[in-house]
């Protein structure tokens, strides 16, 4: 088991940020960890990482134990945090170097890892150029370079596409699969992004307020909403009283028209579907477009949260790291 | 060792390719030593003194030739004469002048028959530096018009005999053990408290404390790098501050020798006081706000601009715990003195013992987490 954690709990003054966390992440898989600012995910991420204590329970990271072992995690881990840690009045291969030499690496291993992590986060040809005249995109991809030096067994993300533009999230997603894949190393990352979660993890946790509220792939996740879904459809001059028609179709809960668009929300999408074409042959009712929509991960955090994720996200600047240093965040 | 001389390997690398980071340490120093070692540190020269000589005699007249020989010789004074009283106080008064000198009408007589003749002298009290001059030269000059013309068989009262055992020392020269010593301080500040907490701030910090790097190797590291850079700074300082206060013939390589180990000794027990001070310190505003008050409170109760023994008793233990002041004796022994390290042992013990205090409360207050 790469993770496993057991009633974590993280307390600042009165406010507990992690309450009773229990779970599990076997080697291998990539998890996410789901929410919104303020949720715990940060606190979460660092008590796993050794940065702070737990107020009780405990954390098995890579088999040994956050409190009693410590060193030994760190060993075993690579980390990027929300902040920049690579230093900007070093170059890329310097950095790199001087990480790999806090680990105890020796020169000709390092090297190699140099090289070979430069060009497979594409920044080869900047190895020699100081990190400070840097993209946001070029230093998160040496943040990534930078936690895989030490070929770590499991990599924590917290909130790696933060603050990068929607070509460089693009860009980071396609990045992580490939370093997965020619790695195999577990991960385990925080986000505040649904579709983040979505492309890139097996399995997600929703937390909130502290705690894991779902857990599951994000296929099990949706289907704990059912067959429920959209339907949005466009019909060539549909006849009077043909939303009432609808509105007595199979699975049908609301019907709603504006400028010749439909949107009908299905208790079973598939089977609202199949009756909608057949009625609209049989009514001689031509259909010029047909989308049915299962629930997203949004739909499934509001069911589980009863908030709307994308209301929380995108206030954070990603480079204010004042709350790093300041108990009680979270 | 290795994340010991990799911290130390990064610092030197960054310190040596920020230009600005450098002179900030060199020029604080540098420009004091030039503007204070030569605005302090010459004689005072043509202080106006008004001239009232009530006395038509020839004792008055001889008395008036002397100060016009000091006018023309050392050029202390420069006398006004004034034929009344009333304007020659005024401009006392008003500052025009310094001082106003009265031969009373009878001084001559009073000469002749050796009735204690007195002279006036009627000071403005408001700049003690001037009227201590002025009281010694006046002093001085009474002194020699009281001299008897034939030398008395036998001495009437002990003389002494002055020796000095080094070359006479200007003010510019005693300025600069400080102006190195305040090199260091500002090297250790700027390199070591600054970056210290910029980093931090920055997120720096993150990435290292997820590595399996131990406490005492990462405070090993700051201390060993932030020693280099302000043992550097202080050299810097000793070799272009000697060349301003003409004393680099001094700088034989044995000098130089044990001014290089007396500067990495001061530096560590400055970068290790300012490491102490701010290792539990987040805000980046903090150092920069509490610069100028460490300063003070160091530089100046440690003798590198006036002597200890001038102090009050309190300040005076101020600076018996100030590392400055050791520092300052020490220079001060090695660059003035030219003397070797036994005149330095006691500073060199209380610095080493100062720096071992000051890393241990570092090693027991760094936080290994968050």
């Amino acid at each position: 088991m790469a993770i496993r954690t057991e009633r974590l709990r993280k307390q600042f003054g009165l406010a507990a940020a992690v309450e009773g966390v229990t779970f599990e992440v076997p080697d291998g898989q990539n998890f996410a960890l789901l929410g919104p600012n303020g949720a715990g995910k940060s606190t979460l991420i660092r008590l796993l990482t050794t940065l702070i204590a737990p107020t009780s329970g405990r954390a098995e990271v890579a088999g040994h134990d956050v409190q009693r072992a410590p060193d030994a995690v760190r060993r075993a881990i690579g980390v990027i945090p929300q902040a920049y840690t690579s230093d900007p009045g070093l170059t890329a291969a310097e950095n790199l170097h001087f990480y790999g030499r806090l680990y105890g690496m020796r020169v000709a291993r390092r090297t190699a890892m140099v090289d070979e992590l430069l060009a497979t986060v594409g920044l080869e040809e900047f190895r020699d150029k100081l990190v400070g005249t840097f993209s946001g995109g070029m230093r998160r991809r040496l943040e990534i370079a930078r936690s895989l030096m030490h070929e770590p067994r499991i990599l924590f993300l917290d909130e790696p596409t933060t603050g990068l533009d929607p070509v460089s999230r693009l860009h980071m997603w396609d990045m992580i699969r490939r370093l997965k894949l020619r790695t195999g190393v577990t991960l385990f990352l925080t986000t505040h992004y649904m579709e983040e979660a979505d492309e890139l993890c097996d399995r997600i946790a929703i937390f909130d307020h502290g705690k894991v509220v779902a857990e599951g792939t994000p296929a099990q996740l949706k289907a704990r909403l059912g067959a429920t879904g959209t339907i949005a459809v466009e019909f060539a001059s549909p006849p009077a009283g043909w939303a009432d028609v609808v509105r007595r179709l199979p699975g049908v809960q609301a019907v709603e028209a504006a400028d010749g668009r439909w949107r009908i929300e299905s208790r079973d999408r598939m089977e609202t579907v199949g009756a909608l074409v057949a009625q609209a042959r049989r009514s001689s009712v031509p259909l010029l477009s047909l989308v049915a929509e299962g629930r997203t991960l949004e739909d499934v955090f509001i069911a589980f949260t009863g908030r709307d994720l994308r209301d929380q996200a995108g206030g954070k600047p990603h480079m204010d790291v004042r709350h790093l240093y300041e108990r009680g965040h979270a | 060792m290795l994340p010991v001389w990799a911290i130390v390997e990064r610092d030197l690398r960054k310190y040596f390719r920020s230009p600005a980071l450098m002179l900030s340490s060199l020029v604080l120093p540098l420009v004091q030593l030039i503007v204070i070692g030569y605005a302090f540190g010459g004689q005072i020269k043509g202080v106006a003194v008004a001239l009232v000589s009530l006395d038509r005699g020839p004792e008055a007249v001889r008395l008036r030739q002397k100060f016009a020989a000091i006018e023309a010789g050392t050029r202390t004074f420069h006398v006004r004469l004034e034929d009344d009283m009333a304007p020659a106080l005024r401009a006392t008064r008003d500052g025009v002048v310094a001082a106003t000198i009265v031969i009373p009408e009878d001084y001559s007589r009073a000469v002749a028959r050796r009735l204690q003749p007195r002279l006036g002298l009627v000071l403005d009290n408001t700049d003690p530096f001037v009227v201590t001059t002025l009281t010694a030269k006046m002093t001085e000059l009474l002194d020699a018009v009281s001299a008897p013309e034939v030398a008395p068989r036998y001495l009437q009262r002990v003389a002494l005999e002055v020796v000095e055992i080094f070359p006479y020392v200007e003010y510019v020269e005693y300025l600069l053990p400080g102006s190195i010593a305040l090199a260091i301080f500002a090297c250790a500040v700027i390199g070591g408290g600054l970056i210290f907490i910029d980093d931090k701030a920055r997120g720096l910090h993150e990435g290292y404390l997820v590595t399996p790097i131990s406490k005492t190797q990462f405070v090993s590291g700051m201390l060993l790098s932030g020693t280099l850079k302000a043992a550097f700074a202080g050299m810097v300082v000793t070799v272009l501050g000697s060349l301003v206060a003409g004393v680099a013939d001094r700088l034989t390589p044995a000098a130089l020798v044990l001014v290089l180990g007396f500067n990495v000794v001061v530096a560590l027990s400055l970068i290790s006081l300012v490491t102490l001070l701010m290792v539990r310190v987040n805000d980046p505003v903090v150092p920069r706000a509490t610069f100028a008050l460490l300063n003070t409170l160091l530089f100046f109760p440690s003798g590198a601009m006036y002597p200890v023994y001038s102090f009050p008793a309190w300040l005076q233990a101020v600076a018996a715990v100030d590392p400055f002041a050791y520092a300052v004796h020490g220079f001060r022994a090695v660059l003035l003195k030219d003397v070797g390290v036994a005149a330095i042992a006691g500073d060199l013990a209380f610095l080493g013992a100062f720096s071992a205090a000051c890393i241990g409360g570092v090693l027991l207050l760094f936080p290994r987490r968050l």
